[in-house]
């Protein structure tokens, strides 16, 4: 057994998991208050991506700087689509929300596509990240230990912020009965937004996080939503700790069969699916 | 259907007190309201005065619950007027209104499953200044204090009850409205429910309550309204309730 190998795949697998992990805890947290399943996750993804590029290259501001402000802006981006389209949708059906979303992610990664074709823009390592360490049994490169530490860092404030704090409980309990939440004098309409807005942020935030290593391309969400909703039928949707323990596991096992059946390494996660809707339709952490 | 013109109308005085009567805080009229498309609320005209509690009373379907459900703003279609405390209330969205100062206690209770027994308690925010501490509450329902950790949802129906009236009355809110307290309880319950009531208005709170147990309201409540599709069919003070009972027998069919 090459143990580099499979190490290196293990790698591959947690930096994978670490970008499901931040895509389906923001769908969850998305789904959780609007109901909404939003199929414009990966197209916002690619706009955090984009949106660190042009940072970069247009107004000069480095990797450290994008970390900050993308997900700020593009949270800001997702605002504006709450506030003007998703929020006529509001007691409709499943099926408004998820057209209304999988058409907006068609127009955004068309306008994309339009400019800059489907070839990849590269994004340049941050110096202080560049390099890695020999641990002996496997060499880490600085930048994918960074990916994989700082997105768990941020899932689990995520997940505390949500189940822990006085903030979280109003999203909890908005979650359960927002018109009763109301009637306590909280503002949920711009809960609602903000909720929204975070979501995206999140899917911006891994965008950033994914420049360095994935070129950053106008398709390159659309590649990586399909399994980020498979991650999000076998955590169970709305699921917060569900859809961070899933989306790394998932991405662990990916790994794991890149070393031992690399045939298999792209349906895996769809076998898994099938596996847990016979099984469990709920997802692994569904509330029933 | 009654006319509403031979209704008596609330503006005379009800009880034989001498004392000046205290200001109206709540005055309802001709409010109308609708689920969709169907019309439920067809005029309703009340009102309720300071330190006050006022029973509407009726049988299921007659509209008590969306009455309370259109005063703080839950309903989306309505029409008519709301004043609370001189302040046209009509069309404003419930959050602004819960923030003048009225709380509502859901007859389905409201507690949240996802937040344990003291978040519930601190989830609604302080909308005045003295609203009741944790500790008074404590003190109103020492059940909440011993099962402060435990997920709202596994509570009995009982103390789920003391949680949600424990909750509203942190905030400060003057007017608070309970629609059927009483609902599914032991009789047990039911008495320390009413002995909450009580002192509640001992502490001059305001009390509309939506009761089908006219029993236990007329052992708490002020004044009666009695409601029929939707709309305000006769109302009198609790002691004229033994002159009236045959014809609130009849208004609701036991």
């Amino acid at each position: 057994m090459n143990t580099q190998a499979l190490f290196a795949q293990l790698l591959v697998g947690l930096i994978n998991g670490s970008f499901y992990a931040l895509l389906s805890l923001g769908l969850a947290v998305i789904f959780g208050m609007l109901n909404i399943i939003n199929f414009a996750h990966g197209a916002l993804y690619m706009m955090g991506a984009f949106c660190a590029w042009f940072l970069l290259n247009v107004v000069g501001l480095n990797y450290w700087f994008a970390l900050v402000f993308v997900p700020l802006i593009v949270g800001c981006v997702g605002m504006v689509i709450e506030r003007t389209m998703l929020k006529r949708l509001q007691g409709l059906d499943h099926l408004y929300g998820l057209l209304l979303t999988f058409g907006l992610a068609l127009v955004i990664q068309g306008v994309f596509q339009n400019y800059f074709g489907s070839s990849g823009l590269p994004y340049a390592i941050p110096s202080q990240l560049t390099g890695g360490q020999n641990l002996g049994f496997m060499f880490l490169p600085n930048y994918r230990a960074w990916v994989v530490v700082f997105s768990l860092i941020i899932c689990l404030a995520t997940w505390y912020g949500i189940e822990k704090t006085k903030l979280g409980s109003y999203l909890r309990a908005a979650t359960e009965n927002p018109q009763l939440v109301r009637a306590f004098g909280i503002n949920v309409p711009r809960m609602i937004t903000l909720t929204y807005g975070f979501g995206v942020a999140l899917a911006a935030l891994a965008g950033v996080l994914s420049a360095p290593i994935n070129q950053v391309r106008p398709l390159m969400g659309a590649d990586l939503i399909i399994v980020v909703f498979a991650v999000v039928v076998i955590g169970g949707m709305g699921s917060i700790m569900g859809s961070i323990v899933t989306g790394f596991l998932l991405g662990l096992l990916e790994g794991l069969t890149k070393y031992f059946y690399p045939e298999a390494s792209n349906t895996v996660v769809f076998v898994v699916m099938a596996i847990v809707l016979l099984v469990k339709p709920n997802g692994l952490f569904g509330r029933t | 259907m009654r006319p509403s013109a031979t209704m008596p109308m609330c503006s005379k005085p009800i009880s034989g007190s001498q004392m000046p009567e205290p200001k109206v805080m709540l005055d309802v009229r001709d409010l109308q309201s609708w689920y969709g498309e169907s019309h439920i609320l067809h005029g309703v005209d009340f009102n309720v005065r300071e330190g006050e509690v006022v029973t509407l009373i009726g049988r299921n379907g007659a509209g008590k619950t969306t009455t309370l459900k259109s005063i703080i703003g839950m309903i989306d279609k309505r029409q008519g007027s709301v004043r609370f405390e001189d302040q046209e209330i009509i069309a404003m969205p419930s959050e602004r209104i819960a923030r003048l100062g009225i709380a509502f206690c859901p007859e389905e209770r409201g507690i949240f499953a996802s937040l344990n027994v003291m978040e519930n308690l601190l989830l609604p925010p302080h909308v005045r200044p003295g609203g009741l501490s944790v500790e008074q509450i404590f003190t109103l329902f020492p059940n909440l204090k011993e099962r402060r950790s435990s997920p709202g949802t596994k509570l009995s129906g009982g103390e789920q009850q003391m949680l949600a009236i424990g909750r509203i009355l942190r905030t400060g809110a003057r007017l608070l409205m309970l629609d059927e307290p009483t609902e599914g309880l032991a009789p047990v319950i039911i008495q320390q429910i009413g002995a909450t009531i009580a002192r509640l208005k001992q502490e001059g709170f305001t009390i509309l309550l939506v009761e089908q147990n006219f029993r236990f309201a007329s052992t708490v409540a002020d004044r009666f309204y009695v409601m029929e599709h939707g709309r305000i069919i006769d109302t009198f003070a609790t002691p004229d309730l033994p002159q009236n009972i045959h014809k609130l027998h009849d208004y609701l069919g036991v």
